[in-house]
Formats: C-alpha cells, structure tokens, sequence
C-alpha cells in the first residue's frame, strides 16, 4: 500500500478514485505510565510512555484505514492527514482519513 | 507547614533538574540536526520532475514532552499578568525540533522530505496541576522520496 500526503503518488498515476478512507482510535492512559508521568512532570523531559503509546496507536488507526482502503480494491492512499484531539479526561483520539486510489503499477 | 516545604522542594528539584535536562536535550537535538543537515525538508508539495522520482514514503516522527515543576509554576503567574510565557516557548520549540529529527530519521537513505505538516496537541493535563498543561505532542509528518542522480 502506497501511502503520501500529497494529492499524487510521486512517479505513479492515478487512474481510480474510490473515495474518503478513514480510521481512528481512541486511547486512555495506564496506570504505570501515569506514575512514571507524573514524576517526569516535575523534571520535565520527554514521556516516553506516551511516545510509544500514542504511536502504537497511531499505527493501529492507519492500520484500520489501510485495511478499508483494500476493501475497496485501492492500491494507494493519497492526502493523508493525521489530526489528534483529546475526548475526555485522559483519552484522546487519533484520527488518519485520506483519500483510497488505485495506481499503476 | 509540609505542604509548604514539599512545594519548596519541588519547586527547587524541578528548576535545577529541569533546566540540566534541558540543556542536554538542547545539545542532542543540535548534534543531531547537524547530522541531518544533507537531507532537506520543505513544506510544498511539487520540487521535483515526476520521471526522476524512484520511490515515496509517508514518514512520521512524533514526541510527548512534559515541562517541568518551576517553569509550570512561572507560566501559571505570568497567566495571572499576561505576556510572553517563555517556559512554554521553548518546551514547544524542543517538541517540533525533536519530532522533525524522529521522522528525518526514518527517512533514512531519502533525498528530500516534501510537504512536511506539524501538529501540536495537548495530551493530557498534569497529575498535580489540575487548571495547567502538563505535557503537549507533537507529530511532524511527510513523504520522503528517493530520486534519481
């Protein structure tokens, strides 16, 4: 699967669109990390928790975006984009949607 | 009495620990950059003929950083004045910089990065300030392509 954020796949033509794709999740915090959050809160520095967790997230709301694109039939994901926004106290969401086309090969 | 003291004590742990902290992280991300420097990034989407392009990539870098307990306490008494709230400034300026090296970095063996797009996000408020940030993300991503000498 192809994926870009641009309106092509550089070097590839397009010759089907198939329409909007999307998925999201949408992810609390755990205990543990909270603890280890809360001391890094006084020192500053990067959470690495949160790092991992956001983007195992991340890579499981593409993965779900991936998997509705093949249903389609596309090959490619073209425009995609990426937006974040926090739902409830200590849950936030991720959300991928671009566009499912198919390319040639 | 204690409560006084703990807050005292945080406030210190957090002004020395943080501003250390900070100044290593500062020196990583300027020996990194430096690193980094032959793989250009831009922010619009056509550099490049279509035919000398072999291969794109969607690349991702991202980072979850937390401010510490002194520059939280001075950013909450500027709120109450209003003006430049520097702690904040560069505790965001670390996060993209981190976050553009990340992706920089998973583009390994690219030629250049285009439309790259930065995104900033609040994740979660801190465990023991309730009406603050705690600690913001920041994602940076584009498509990396590889070309053709």
């Amino acid at each position: 699967m192809y994926l870009s954020n641009i309106e092509t796949i550089p070097g590839k033509e397009i010759v089907e669109f198939y329409g909007m794709v999307s998925g999201s999740t949408v992810r609390a915090k755990n205990v543990g990390r909270d603890i280890m959050a809360t001391f890094k809160n006084i020192v500053g520095g990067e959470l690495k928790g949160y790092t991992e967790l956001l983007q195992e997230s991340r890579n499981e709301a593409t993965n779900r975006m991936i998997q509705e694109a093949k249903n389609y039939g596309a090959n490619a994901i073209v425009n995609v984009r990426y937006a974040t926004s926090s739902v409830a106290q200590g849950a936030s969401e991720l959300y991928v949607y671009g566009t499912a086309v198919k390319v040639e090969e | 009495m204690t409560n006084l003291l703990i807050f005292l004590g945080l406030l210190i742990l957090g002004y020395f620990a943080g501003k250390s902290a900070e100044k290593n992280h500062y020196n990583r991300i300027k020996e990194k950059e430096k690193n980094l420097l032959n793989l250009p990034v831009v922010t619009v989407k056509k550099v490049l003929k279509e035919d000398k392009i072999l291969k794109s990539e969607l690349v991702t870098g991202s980072v979850v950083i937390s401010i510490d307990y002194f520059k939280r306490i001075v950013a909450i008494l500027i709120n109450l004045f209003g003006g430049e709230v520097t702690s904040y400034e560069s505790l965001i300026d670390r996060g993209r910089r981190e976050a553009i090296i990340r992706m920089k970095e998973q583009a390994k063996g690219a030629n250049i990065i285009i439309n790259m797009r930065i995104q900033t996000s609040t994740i979660s408020k801190s465990a023991n300030n309730k009406n603050s940030v705690g600690s913001v993300e920041v994602l940076a991503y584009g498509t990396a392509l590889w070309v053709s000498k």
